[in-house]
């Protein structure tokens, strides 16, 4: 396993997702993995860019490249934002426009030549770190818990690098190396509404009702991209008003529950900052810390 | 009809043009539709969407909810059988939507530029600059009181921060100035 990387943590991870922040850099901090933050990194032009410009899009994203390929070209970059990692992603792919790209990078004297690997965080820890490493340092065993595994779309589509885009499993091995259970649903690749909740409110209401109904059985929801988790968690009185039916659920980042799993406290991955926990949660929390 | 398709222009040329070579290929075998989450809010399936851009129904297209309701899940993309770059080409449209000042997506169009404005400015997205700004722009009550609880409930984790006048920072305005050069240069060479 490497025992550094490139970290991009993007705009929300300083905002409205910074426990995913915490947790991350917690979690990576017990496996004695260094992160590294890409010096003076900038907006990845998230989903407004390609609705706006596609070559804008690809420059922004590609700034951030450049900035990782002068610091460190060797170290893949680890991006916990689906968002974020897509958008980084699509430089690479996108050769017939480089040219152009190197122009405008070319006035801030920056140059994509062999930019650094981009990663998803979940790519990393399913198959860098993998669950035999979690399962070693397992000190709060979360037994009888059950996990519902949300992945959401952009780590998996449109680049299926890491795991099936349509039947994902990759979290699986890492929700059981903490004790817990695997919930079995069929929601685990649907699309959370992204930003249709501050634009199109009804019909991301919707899409977030059908996730959540079908997490009812689960005792917690993980997840690995911020437009998820606050779509998930911050809708939850919204949508159980609209449906009738009480949908209320902790979600949690997977580094957290990863986190927790292996003794970290609560405040160590940033937990007393999430929107959607529960009192059952939390006692069954403090009241497992293997002695 | 004739002064809506005024600023809509015609497919023959330029970004539309390039749009409907893209989906030349299209069978119509609705795989896209099948596999869209947001078909069931949508005026128009993507399916039909796709088969007015080969016909060049641009007022159509531009007056549908359809491209604008894409939330970019990439799984017609994903799924297509013929290969075709759908959500990009959704992208696409949304672009050439606020382009053209189409009122009808003015909401999204707005949000859209106001981020772009806010990363422009500050280099990094200031949330509570952007939401302030957007929700002044819009010039509508419903929008802002829908979102006030969320916003209340941030602020008191610490999460949003109220917004304060900001300096500009100016990190990006070289690459945005560079890439709005580059792009009318394109459009230039096109048109002539």
């Amino acid at each position: 396993m490497k025992s550094a990387y490139l970290y991009y943590p993007g705009c929300t991870l300083e905002t409205t997702a910074v426990e995913y922040h915490r947790a991350t850099r917690a979690l990576f901090g017990r496996l004695e993995v260094d992160l590294v933050e890409i010096d003076d990194w900038t907006c990845c032009g998230a989903s407004a860019a390609e609705a706006s410009s596609p070559l804008l899009a690809l420059c922004l994203a590609a700034r951030n490249l450049a900035l990782a390929e002068a610091q460190a070209s060797s170290s893949d970059i680890l991006v916990p934002c689906s968002a974020c990692y897509l958008n980084l992603r699509r430089v690479a792919v996108n050769t017939a426009q480089l040219q152009r790209v190197n122009t405008v990078l070319a006035k801030e004297q920056l140059q994509l030549a062999a930019p650094p690997a981009v990663r998803h965080l979940l790519d990393i820890l399913s198959r860098d770190v993998g669950a035999a490493r979690i399962a070693d340092q397992i000190g709060r065993p979360l037994d009888g818990l059950k996990v519902a595994a949300y992945y959401g779309c952009q780590c998996l589509r449109p680049y299926p690098v890491f795991d099936d885009p349509e039947r994902p499993t990759s979290m699986a091995s890492l929700i059981q190396a903490t004790g817990a259970e695997v919930f079995p649903w069929e929601m685990g690749a649907r699309c959370c509404g992204a930003a249709h909740l501050t634009t199109k409110r009804s019909v991301g209401l919707k899409l977030v009702a059908e996730i959540l109904v079908a997490a009812r059985g689960a005792d917690l929801v993980t997840t690995v991209c911020p437009m998820c988790q606050l779509n998930l968690e911050a809708y939850q009185g919204a949508v159980s008003r609209a449906v009738g039916q009480d949908l209320a659920i902790p979600v949690l980042y997977l580094p957290q529950l990863l986190g927790l799993a292996m003794g970290l406290d609560g405040e160590a991955v940033g937990l007393p900052l999430n929107l959607a926990l529960s009192e059952a949660l939390m006692m069954r929390l403090n009241g497992a810390v293997a002695g | 009809m004739m002064t809506r398709s005024a600023t809509i222009g015609s497919v023959s040329t330029g970004h539309l043009s390039r749009m409907r070579t893209a989906v030349q290929a299209c069978i119509q075998c609705g795989t896209c539709t099948g596999s869209c989450p947001n078909a069931f809010a949508m005026d128009r399936t993507p399916r039909q969407l796709w088969r007015l851009l080969l016909l060049g129904e641009m007022v159509e297209i531009f007056h549908s909810q359809t491209f604008i309701l894409c939330s970019a899940c990439y799984l017609c993309t994903l799924r297509c059988p013929r290969g075709l770059p759908l959500t990009e080409l959704m992208a696409g449209l949304k672009a050439e939507a606020a382009k053209r000042g189409i009122g009808c997506h003015r909401s999204s169009s707005l949000f859209y530029d106001s981020f772009l404005a806010n990363v422009r400015r500050h280099g990094r997205v200031r949330e509570m600059a952007l939401m302030t700004r957007y929700f002044t722009r819009l010039g509508r009550l419903g929008p802002p009181l829908a979102n006030m609880g969320l916003g209340r409930r941030l602020m008191r984790k610490g999460k949003l921060k109220p917004s304060w006048p900001q300096k500009s920072s100016a990190k990006l305005d070289q690459l945005f100035a560079c890439v709005a050069a580059l792009e009318a240069e394109a459009d230039g060479a096109r048109e002539s």
